[in-house]
């Protein structure tokens, strides 16, 4: 069913508040619009862009939560690309990782390829899915206090963590970060592992 | 039927445990196959090894990009079936030049008695290769624990996708005129 609950909240303004405090946090990115919002909000090494691998980003971040259990692993992903991954809810809520956060910053389209609705807007509700996997904690944010609310869960609340952010079609400005992939996953590799990183 | 409970692990299941255990292989994902199921109970009843089960094998592609991004080496098991589901996710791999050792046993290539198995396991090798993935094929069990840990090294140490691919011979097929 179609929704029409009105939506206000800008992506770059939540993607920002979520980072402004990231502390040691290591983010993993989902293809387009989420990776150029954490671009927007400022580059960092602890940065994992994807601009591919539509579907993957979720479990990245799993492989990632369990090779580093002692550091927080925040996933910032599209509506669309979480629907392609769907099967990682169910399999990150079986592997219960106390240090994993997905937060999709939710637009209810696939704004890169030309603003088509997805399922989001048509009563699928991925926070629901997310509960039904058994992640620890699930919300759905549609208002400012509602990501304030937010994100100390993202950071702190034993995971696994699902946040969906409702956010408005306004354009923003595109922000290019690195776009070679070996130069992301070195740069990333040597920010968490130091010289091993070149073993 | 044929039963599952109780018989020894095969003879190859035990020794490419093992290998992996040589090669530091820290993390391990699987959609399982009855060729793997000795391997895979192994591997759940080994204390140090972190395994996750898979709804659909290309989510062990990205696992292993993030389990090696995170420092830790990892294997990803499955059936050759699940070859045709990891496709685009290889690209990621290949774009960021990461390891990645893949172990899949074959169905499809040899006495297959389930033509729905053939499409898919006569592709395998050719899917593999088309995503970049450097292939092995397996036909001799005396050759598999050698072939694992030359693909392993392979994968972490010159930073590379690769594929064993065990072979239905090794893995042994059901003759299904004996019932
Ligand atoms: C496997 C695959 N299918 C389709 C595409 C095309 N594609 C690129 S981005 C995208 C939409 C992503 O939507 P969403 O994750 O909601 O991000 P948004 O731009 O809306 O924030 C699609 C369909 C792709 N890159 N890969
Ligand atoms: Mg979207």
């Amino acid at each position: 069913m179609k929704s029409n609950r009105r939506i206000t909240l800008n992506r770059r303004d939540v993607v920002s508040n979520i980072l402004r405090d990231r502390g040691d946090a290591l983010i993993v990115t989902g293809l387009g619009s989420t990776t150029w919002d954490a671009a927007a909000a400022g580059d960092h090494p602890n940065n994992f862009y994807l601009w591919g691998g539509m579907g993957g980003a979720a479990m990245t971040a799993l492989g990632l939560a369990r090779a580093q259990p002692k550091r927080r692993i925040i996933v910032l992903t599209g509506d669309g690309e979480m629907l392609m991954g769907l099967g990682s809810l169910a399999t990150i809520g079986a592997a219960a990782p106390l240090n994993l956060a997905i937060c999709v910053i939710d637009n209810q389209r696939y704004g890169e390829t030309g603003m088509q609705e997805t399922h989001t807007g048509h009563g699928v509700d991925l926070a629901a899915m997310a509960a039904g996997a058994g992640f620890a904690e699930t919300q759905t944010v549609w208002s400012k206090q509602g990501i304030e609310g937010a994100i100390p869960h993202l950071y702190e609340t034993d995971g696994p963590v699902f946040v969906d952010v409702k956010v408005n079609t306004d354009r923003v400005p595109m922000v290019l970060p690195l776009r070679d992939g070996t130069a992301i996953r070195g740069r990333f590799r040597e920010a968490v592992l130091g010289a091993r990183a070149f073993d | 039927m044929v039963t599952k409970n109780k018989k020894p692990v095969s003879k190859w299941s035990a020794q490419v445990f093992k290998t992996l255990k040589d090669a530091d292989i820290a993390q391990v994902s699987y959609v399982p196959d009855a060729g793997h199921a000795d391997l895979i109970s192994t591997c759940l009843a080994d204390d140090h090894l972190k395994t996750t089960r898979l709804t659909t094998e290309e989510e062990g592609v990205a696992l292993a990009l993030g389990a090696w991004l995170g420092g830790e080496r990892s294997v990803l098991l499955m059936q050759s079936s699940g070859v045709g589901n990891c496709i685009n996710m290889l690209s990621v791999i290949q774009e960021t030049r990461s390891p990645l050792l893949m172990l899949v046993t074959m169905r499809g290539e040899w006495g297959e008695f389930n033509p729905w198995q053939i499409p898919m396991g006569q592709g395998t090798a050719k899917a593999l290769e088309d995503a970049g993935v450097i292939v092995y094929h397996v036909d001799e069990a005396g050759d598999l624990t050698e072939t694992v840990y030359a693909a392993s090294q392979i994968a972490f140490n010159a930073y590379r996708p690769a594929a064993v691919l065990i072979g239905q011979r090794v893995v042994g097929f059901k003759d299904w005129r004996k019932k």
